[in-house]
């Protein structure tokens, strides 16, 4: 078997967005992964989310390192430009289509072993050098596409299907993200669309470099017993700091809110992000005390999830390098070139 | 004794210790000879640290316009003590030593065969400067300034390259010319001058221009129209990035709004600048990264993408000293087998080879449109002594007429005029597929990358027949390669003769030295100087229609020799290695001697002596 592409049939009662595109528009080729493998949740979750967000397919750009988490880009947004680099590289590959095209959307998808194990030095700089983007960890605490090794964010004491106990810390993507200063940084677990849609629908449209570590069960490796990334563990152990509600400026804003329990962020594009605190007084504009709450959730044996901080004003590396506004890959040899007479010039000041 | 006497050709060199302030006065010094309208090659030896180890500047003076190292030392300026012993026992018999006599030395410190000039510069300094750091500092100057009484520089030169150098610092300039002239001051009244060698006016400079390789890199980078440019600290390719930056802060800010036509990032390692690099070329901006030789290793897997995914990638590869850290501050051309198959499985990757800064700055821009034209990496192949080191050579030049190769790129228009595009079908027959850029059009030409096998329209196969289409198309297009790369330069000797002699790279000006000395002993070569990997055909003709063809290269194994036993399926009977790798610039006496050994060995009557094939004097 070498791809399945699917059917472009489409039903001519389907329900089209602003741009005039059906859902079906998002998807891509039939996925490969493990039926039940949280990555197709993902996947779907894009899916759903781009097309709320009336994004143009082709103005998305995917990349991926390389796993079973970073096959996904070749399962939805069919009609955009996909880059499966190599392993555990994709933000530097990322970052350079970022600076070549700044008018473009970036999504980053990677799994845990690519971002934590042999990219995490990538991740880390990505995150700090805030290139703008919304990069997805589908985390499953395995290498799934290697057949079943632990990753560097299983849990300690967690045991593999072969019945290896993990002896070593885990890294926690979400907490280094805070610290390394990601600009947005949420986690959430794949078999929460619900949550997981508006999330996916912020790191979009939001103006520096957005990080989700979405939570990812591997069927195939990591769904059993012993597991802390099984489907039942984090249903157990889910402790949610807020529920979403994206809302971009176009629309009326109608969903009720409690007072005292809802945070309006509104990002740099103009959108809103409208956090549903389950707890009054967290506060997702505050880097620190996100940090301190999760780890003292963590602490508890509790995973949070939802959006943990955002800086809605973020700006990006396009800022801080004060590049021109038209895309560098679209000046030509009058922006780029001085000519012969500065030459001649400069072979004077040389000799 | 009898004392070196010569005008406008000789060797001078500079023991100094490094962090004291020496480097900027030793340039003054070549300068000032080549405002004279006479060649000059400076050459930094310097170690890999920042502070206290000896570093030395050789400055070759040559009229005849020889720019490669000669091997020798006429004069020595000896300011370490430290280097002492060996500084001397490097003079030519007949040659001067130039010291600091403030500490008196035993007679056994020098040599008979030398002339020996004292100067209390310590004990001068401390007389009229009471700051530490000027003491230091000016003692520099006042070297400079005894030395040009002693090789007859024109002082007024010097003040003039001080009042460019400090414009608008009256301060410092004025202190700068009162310490060249204490120093002249002194000579006059103390020494004997002028010395057997000597400095005189000519004419022999021209227009030509002094400048350092990776600054003319930089400047091609600029030129060729790189936006993006990514990369990591090391020695000796780092100054091709801050050049960069230098060069792009005069030239490449809107005037109108302050924002800059270009993006430059340090990356926190070479794996990721050539990511960068990669993502950059693959959404169609022209980008390159400069490292050398241990960030090459480091980014092979990339490269291996790029080459198999057919992105445009630059590489400037200013190479130093290996394997490993090898000797990170001085110079080889060993890292050709690796750049020219880097990564894993069958690759090849196209390689330039410049001879001088001119040919830097050329062979940068050519190698962005080559990479673009070709959609794969392209290494620019110089080394530390080419990007470190000012050299003499002939202007920048520009044709403004010129626009840049951009090359297969399909456009939103031509799809829609249903042009069929398949990223991996070679349309053309030249193995170069046609690509679009993400976001070009809404519905067609949209395509996956990857490093994987795919059909010819970029859907991931691993059938056989897919691979082998794709693997003898890139052969293809390397095929193309070899007539889009700058060809080979043809240097024929003044007769007929059987021997050939092929060089490249940074070799360039020792060997067109020994090219003009050979001849004196009765060895006539043909000469070709390679400018690229893939070779073109007329390399393999230059191999057959001699006997008998040297190949000189600064590396122990023999690395061009081998690529081209190998590329070109030559016997290696035919060849002979000249090879020079102790980390200093190949000199022409070596070239000289190797050959000429040679070929007074493989005259001897057979027998006596086993076929040389490889000559090491
Ligand atoms: C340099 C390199 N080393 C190792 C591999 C093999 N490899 C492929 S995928 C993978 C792990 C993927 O794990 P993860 O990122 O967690 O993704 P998952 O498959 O679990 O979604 C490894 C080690 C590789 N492709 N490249
Ligand atoms: S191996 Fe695991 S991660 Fe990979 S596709 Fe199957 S379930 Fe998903």
């Amino acid at each position: 078997m070498t791809y399945i592409a699917k059917p472009r049939l489409h039903h001519p009662t389907l329900e089209t967005n602003k741009v005039g595109y059906t859902r079906r528009d998002y998807e891509g080729k039939i996925s490969t992964l493990c039926a039940g493998c949280g990555h197709d949740s993902i996947s779907a979750a894009i899916i759903q989310a781009c097309w709320e967000l009336d994004i143009e397919p082709h103005r998305v750009a995917k990349l991926s390192g390389i796993g079973c988490s970073s096959k996904t880009p070749d399962y939805f947004l069919g009609a955009s430009h996909g880059f499966n680099t190599v392993h555990g590289r994709m933000p530097s590959v990322l970052t350079g289509a970022n600076l070549a095209n700044r008018d473009l959307l970036y999504l980053g998808v990677s799994g845990d072993g690519d971002s934590a194990s042999i990219g995490l030095g990538q991740f880390a700089h990505a995150m700090r050098r805030g290139v703008r983007m919304a990069y997805i960890v589908e985390n499953n605490g395995v290498y799934g596409l290697t057949k079943g090794q632990f990753s560097a964010t299983a849990d300690s004491g967690s045991k593999s299907k072969k019945g290896v106990i993990n002896s070593d810390s885990p890294v926690d993507l979400v907490a280094m993200a805070l610290q390394l200063g990601a600009t947005y940084v949420g986690r959430s677990f794949s078999g929460n669309k619900a949550q997981l849609v508006p999330l996916i629908k912020g790191a979009i449209t939001h103006g520096g470099a957005a990080f989700i570590d979405v939570i990812s069960p591997c069927v195939a490796f990591n769904n059993h017993p012993g597991s802390t990334k099984s489907y039942d563990y984090v249903r157990e152990h889910n402790e949610a700091v807020s529920r979403i509600d994206f809302i971009t400026e176009r629309e009326e804003i109608t969903a009720v809110a409690q007072p005292g329990e809802v945070v309006d962020v509104r990002q740099h594009d103009g959108s809103l992000l409208r956090l549903r605190s389950l707890h009054a007084d967290y506060d997702a504009t505050n880097r620190y005390t996100a940090m301190a709450y999760m780890q003292e959730h963590q602490a508890r044996g509790e995973i949070v999830t939802g959006l943990l901080y955002v800086d809605p004003l973020a700006t990006d590396l396009h800022t801080a390098l004060n590049t021109s506004a038209k895309p560098l890959n679209e000046l030509d040899v009058p922006q780029l070139c001085p000519g012969a007479p500065a030459l001649d010039k400069l072979n004077a000041s040389l000799r | 004794m009898k004392r070196i006497e010569a005008l406008n050709d000789f060797v001078i060199k500079f023991a100094n210790v490094n962090g004291s302030g020496s480097a900027s006065a030793n340039e003054l010094f070549a300068k000032a000879i080549l405002r004279m309208g006479v060649p000059v090659s400076p050459r930094n030896i310097f170690p890999s640290n920042i502070q206290g180890l000896p570093t030395w500047y050789e400055v070759r003076v040559s009229e005849a316009g020889y720019l490669g190292r000669r091997g020798g030392i006429d004069m020595m300026v000896a300011m370490n003590p430290q280097t002492w012993d060996a500084d001397v026992a490097e003079l030519e018999p007949g040659g001067y030593l130039f010291y600091d006599s403030t500490r008196p030395l035993p007679p056994s410190k020098f040599r008979p065969d030398i002339t020996v000039i004292g100067m209390p510069l310590t004990e001068i300094c401390n007389a009229v400067y009471t700051d530490p750091r000027q003491r230091q500092l000016f003692k520099n100057i006042v070297y400079v300034g005894a030395l040009s009484v002693l090789l007859e520089i024109e002082p007024e030169v010097i003040e003039k390259l001080f009042g460019e150098q400090y414009k608008g610092k009256e301060k410092l300039l004025a202190s700068n010319v009162q310490a060249l002239h204490l120093g002249r001051d002194f000579a006059k009244e103390h020494l004997d001058a002028p010395l057997g060698i000597r400095v005189k006016r000519a004419d022999k400079v021209g227009d030509q221009i002094f400048v350092d390789g990776n600054a003319a890199a930089a400047l091609g980078c600029v030129y060729g129209g790189a936006t993006v440019a990514a990369w990591y600290p090391i020695t000796p390719s780092s100054s091709v990035a801050e050049a960069f930056q230098k060069y792009c802060g005069k030239f490449r800010v809107d005037p109108a709004t302050g924002q800059h036509h270009y993006a430059i990032v340090q990356a926190e390692d070479e794996i990721a600048s050539i990511g960068m690099v990669v993502g950059a070329g693959w959404n169609g901006a022209r980008a390159f990264t400069a490292t050398s030789g241990p960030g090459v290793s480091l980014m092979t897997e990339f490269i291996g993408l790029a080459y198999f995914a057919e992105i445009p990638v630059t590489i400037i590869n200013v190479q130093r000293g290996g394997p490993s850290t090898g000797m990170p501050t001085r110079t080889q051309q060993a890292d050709i087998i690796a750049c020219a198959y880097a990564s894993h499985g069958d690759t090849k990757h196209v390689l330039l080879f410049p001879e001088d800064p001119h040919e830097c700055f050329e062979h940068a821009a050519c190698a962005l449109d080559l990479a673009d034209r070709l959609q794969t990496p392209v290494f620019v192949m110089t080394d530390l002594d080419i990007g470190m080191n000012q050299r003499m050579c002939r202007p920048f030049a520009w044709d403004d007429s010129r626009s840049y190769d951009r090359g297969k790129v399909m456009t939103a228009a031509e799809l829609e005029a249903g042009k069929d595009f398949g990223r991996y079908k070679d349309v053309d027959g030249d193995g170069i597929p046609w690509r679009t850029l993400p976001g070009t059009h809404p519905t067609k030409g949209s395509y996956f990358t990857r490093g994987t096998t795919r059909d010819p329209y970029a859907r991931y196969s691993e059938r056989g027949p897919d691979y082998i289409y794709n693997v003898e198309r890139l052969l293809k297009k390397f095929a193309t390669a070899a007539t889009l790369v700058p060809q080979p330069v043809l240097r024929p000797a003044s007769r007929k003769t059987p021997l050939g002699v092929i060089y490249f790279g940074s070799t360039s000006p020792a060997m067109q030295e020994a090219l003009d000395v050979l001849p004196e002993s009765g060895i006539h070569l043909d000469a070709l100087r390679l400018r690229a990997f893939p070779f073109p055909e007329s390399v393999k003709q230059f191999i057959a229609s001699h006997e008998r063809v040297f190949i000189v290269e600064q590396n122990r194994d023999a690395q061009m020799h081998n690529l081209i036993v190998n590329e070109l399926d030559i016997d290696p009977g035919k060849l002979t290695r000249v090879l020079h790798y102790d980390g200093t610039p190949i000199t022409a006496r070596f070239i000289t001697a190797a050959i000429t050994k040679h070929v007074t060995l493989s005259m001897m009557p057979r027998g006596k002596t086993a076929q040389a094939q490889e000559v090491q004097p």
